[in-house]
C-alpha cells in the first residue's frame, strides 16, 4: 500500500526536515503516528497527499511512486486516491453539509469516477448516515458543533472511497469522550470503504486504539 | 462549471465586499462610459447647431470667418453681398429654400439679424428642430423684434418693450445708437441651446430702416433722419445682406451649386458646406476631447486598482480554504482558475451593472442636460470606443484576477497543509 525509501525533504534551501530510511503500511492498517511538534509529521503527511514533493527517495503509494510524479500527477493522484481531513476549521463556510462533503467529487473528475455511478447526493448522504450526520445534509456548517463538522470533515475525506485516508490531529478540538467516539466512527467508515487511515496525533492516550503505532522521530533520522 | 459555481457561491457568502466591488467598478464604467457620451454628444450637438442648410453663402473671404459669424455669431464679415444676387441664387432652379442674414448691429452685447419669414419657417437645428415662437408672433413689422431665449432671460423683457439698437457690436450703449428708431418686442423665442438664443431678430426692412440716410458709415445729420412715424414697407428696398443659408433641392446639386456660387462671375462670394467646416472647427477644438480622454484614463486605472485591492485583501482570509481546496484535490491551475473566474464575474458584473446605470441616468437626465447645457446626451447602443473601454475592463479585470490567483497559488504551494489559522 504505502512503501517509503530513502525519503529525504527539505523546504528549499533549508535545514533537512525529513529523513526517513525506510517506512510501509499495509494496506487496511490502521496507523498511529506520533511525534513531538516540530517533528515533521505534518511535512510527512503533505508528502504522502502529494502536495510536498520529495527531494530524493521513493514514495510508492498505491504502487505509483509521487516523488517521480509531475506536480499535476500529483493532485490528481490526491484527487483520485486520497482523503485527508485536517484539526480544524476544515469545512468550506459558504457551502451547506452535502456540498461540503461531496467537494473531492466536484473538484476531480477522478474522484467523481469512484462513485461508480451513484449520484454524488446519494454516496453524501450514505458515507454521512455512517458518521451519523444524515438528519444535517441541508443544514449551513456554520451552525454545527465543532464535533459535527469533524464528522462533516471525515465523510468528506472518505467519499468516494478513497485507498488513503489522512488524517492530521483531527481530535485535538474534541474532548475525550467525543474523541473516541470520532475515532470508532472513523474506523468504522474506513472499514466499509476498505481504506487504509494513517492518523497524525501527538495525544498518545489514544494509541491503544489503532493496530500499530509509530513514532515519527524512530523512523525519521532529522530529529535524533 | 463545478468551479465556477463555486467561485460564484464563494462571492455569495461575501456579499458585501463583493457588493461594494462590483459597485465601485460599476462607478468607474458608468463615469468612463458617461465621459464617452458626453464627448460623442457634445460632437453631435456641436455639428448640428445648424441642420437641414447645405451651403452657407457670403462675400469673398475665409471660409472660417463665415462659420463663425453666420453660426456662432463671432466676429463679423467684411463685405456684404447684394440683394440681387441673393435673389439669383434664391430663384436658383436647384435650390430650395434660402435665409437671408444681414447682420452688423448689436444690443447689449448681443447680435441683431435682419431676416425674413424663412428664419422662422425652414431654420432647422439639431437634424429636424425648428424655431419656435414661444410668446407673441414672428415680427413683420418694420419696428418689430423676436428675441432669443437668452437674450429674453438675461435681459428681462417682455413682449412690447422699447428696444434700442447700437451700431456695430458693442457691450453696452454705444456711441451710435440707433435711438430715433426703437424697436418693439414682438416675439420671444424657445431655447434651442445654440447660438441663436444669443441674437435678436429683426426683418430686413428693420434693417434697412435704422440704415436709412445713412452715408459713408456715419449717421445722418440731427434733424435730416427720416422720422421713424413715416416710414412704410413698400418706400423701402433692401440693397444688401451678409449671408444667406441655402438648402438646394437634392443633395447632388450641392456640389455643383457650390462650385456655381464660388465662381459667379457677378461679385466674389464663398460657399462653404457647414457639416464640413463644423467638423473642422472641432477638430481644432480637440484638445477638449484630449483632456476628456485623460480623465477617462485615470478613471478606469483608480476603478481597476480598487479591484485588485479587494480581490487581494480577501484573499489573505482565504489562505484556509485555499489550503483546504489544495488538500481535497485541487491543483494549482484549479486553484488560479478559482481567483481568475472570480475576478471575472466581478469586473463583468461591474460593467454590465455601470452600464445600466449610467442608460438609465441618461434616460432621466437627457432633457434636463440638454436644456440647461445644450449637450443633447445620445441613448444609443455603445460606440466602437466605449465596446473598447468595456472590452478593456473586464479583459484588465480577468488579468487582475492572476495577481492574487498567483499568489494564492504560491501561498497553497508553501503552505502545504500547515496553515493553522
Amino acid at each position: 500500500m504505502l512503501q517509503i525509501s530513502g525519503l529525504r525533504f527539505a523546504y528549499g534551501a533549508g535545514a533537512p526536515v525529513l529523513d526517513v530510511p525506510s517506512f510501509a503500511v499495509e494496506r487496511g492498517e490502521r496507523v498511529f503516528l506520533f511525534g513531538p511538534s516540530g517533528s515533521g509529521k505534518t511535512t510527512l503527511l503533505g508528502i504522502l497527499a502529494g502536495i510536498l514533493k520529495a527531494d530524493a527517495g521513493e514514495v510508492r503509494v498505491l504502487d505509483r511512486d509521487l516523488a517521480a510524479m509531475s506536480g499535476a500527477e500529483r493532485d490528481r493522484f490526491r484527487g483520485a486516491h486520497v482523503g485527508y481531513i485536517f484539526q480544524l476549521f476544515n469545512l468550506i463556510p459558504y457551502l451547506s453539509v452535502m456540498e461540503n462533503i461531496t467537494l473531492p467529487c466536484r473538484l476531480t473528475a477522478e474522484r467523481r469516477a469512484r462513485l461508480n455511478g451513484v449520484g454524488m447526493p446519494y454516496a453524501a448522504a450514505k458515507v454521512a448516515q455512517q458518521l451519523g450526520i444524515g438528519n444535517l445534509l441541508h443544514e449551513s456548517v456554520a451552525n454545527l458543533s465543532v464535533g459535527q463538522q469533524q464528522r462533516v470533515a471525515a465523510a468528506r475525506s472518505l467519499i468516494g472511497t478513497p485507498e488513503l485516508v489522512i488524517a492530521d490531529e483531527p481530535t485535538s478540538s474534541l474532548d475525550y469522550d467525543h474523541r473516541e467516539q470520532f475515532i470508532e466512527l472513523l474506523f468504522e467508515s474506513c472499514k466499509a470503504a476498505g481504506s487504509t487511515l494513517i492518523f497524525v496525533s501527538h495525544d498518545r492516550s489514544l494509541m491503544p486504539l489503532f493496530d500499530r503505532c509509530v513514532s515519527l522521530p524512530e523512523i525519521n533520522r532529522v530529529g535524533r | 462549471m463545478l468551479l465556477l459555481s463555486l467561485a460564484w457561491q464563494s462571492l455569495k457568502n461575501r456579499r458585501l465586499t463583493t457588493s461594494l466591488t462590483v459597485f465601485s467598478i460599476a462607478l468607474s464604467v458608468a463615469l468612463l462610459l458617461g465621459v464617452e457620451l458626453v464627448r460623442v454628444g457634445a460632437r453631435d450637438s456641436f455639428a448640428n447647431t445648424i441642420s437641414q442648410t447645405d451651403l452657407i453663402v457670403g462675400a469673398r473671404g475665409g471660409s472660417l470667418q463665415l462659420l463663425l459669424y453666420s453660426v456662432f455669431r463671432i466676429g463679423s464679415a467684411s463685405n456684404n453681398i447684394s440683394y440681387s444676387t441673393y435673389e439669383t441664387f434664391r430663384k436658383h432652379p436647384a435650390v430650395e429654400w434660402t435665409i437671408p442674414y444681414s447682420l452688423g448691429d448689436s444690443h447689449r452685447g448681443f447680435r441683431v439679424v435682419g431676416t425674413n419669414e424663412d428664419f422662422y419657417a425652414r431654420y432647422r437645428y439639431r437634424r429636424d428642430r425648428r424655431i419656435e415662437v414661444v410668446a407673441g408672433k414672428a415680427p413683420t413689422g418694420i419696428f418689430e423684434i423676436a428675441l432669443g431665449s437668452e437674450v429674453a432671460r438675461s435681459l428681462g423683457y417682455k413682449l412690447g418693450d422699447a428696444v434700442v439698437i447700437t451700431h456695430g457690436v458693442s457691450e453696452h450703449r454705444g456711441i451710435l445708437d440707433h435711438d430715433d428708431k426703437p424697436f418693439r418686442v414682438a416675439a420671444i423665442l424657445g431655447r434651442t441651446a445654440t447660438p441663436v438664443d444669443r441674437s435678436l431678430y429683426v426683418t430686413l426692412y428693420g434693417m434697412e430702416a435704422m440704415h436709412l440716410d445713412w452715408g459713408a458709415g456715419a449717421p445722418p445729420m440731427p434733424g435730416e433722419e427720416t422720422p421713424a412715424a413715416k416710414l412704410k414697407i413698400e418706400d423701402l428696398k433692401v440693397h444688401e445682406i451678409s449671408a444667406f443659408l441655402l438648402r438646394s433641392k437634392s443633395r447632388i446639386d450641392t456640389l455643383r451649386l457650390q462650385r456655381e456660387i464660388n465662381t459667379f462671375a457677378g461679385e466674389p462670394l464663398t460657399a462653404i458646406l457647414p457639416g464640413v467646416a463644423l467638423t473642422e472647427l472641432w477638430r481644432t477644438l480637440s484638445y477638449a476631447e484630449d483632456a476628456l480622454a485623460v480623465v477617462s484614463f485615470f478613471v478606469l486605472a483608480v476603478g481597476l486598482l480598487g479591484m485588485l485591492v479587494s480581490i487581494y485583501t480577501s484573499l489573505n482570509e482565504r489562505r484556509r480554504e485555499m489550503a483546504i481546496l489544495r488538500a481535497i484535490g485541487a491543483g494549482p491551475q484549479k486553484i488560479v482558475f478559482l481567483l481568475v473566474a472570480e475576478s471575472a464575474i466581478l469586473s463583468v458584473a461591474g460593467a454590465g451593472l455601470g452600464a445600466a446605470m449610467i442608460y438609465s441616468f441618461c434616460a432621466v437626465a437627457q432633457p434636463v442636460v440638454e436644456d440647461k447645457f445644450g449637450l443633447y446626451l445620445p441613448i444609443q447602443a455603445p460606440t466602437p470606443l466605449a465596446w473598447t473601454y468595456l472590452g478593456v475592463v473586464v479583459g484588465a479585470g480577468i488579468l487582475i484576477g492572476f495577481v492574487p490567483a498567483i499568489r494564492a497559488y504560491r501561498n497553497a504551494l508553501a503552505d502545504g497543509l500547515g496553515v493553522r489559522l
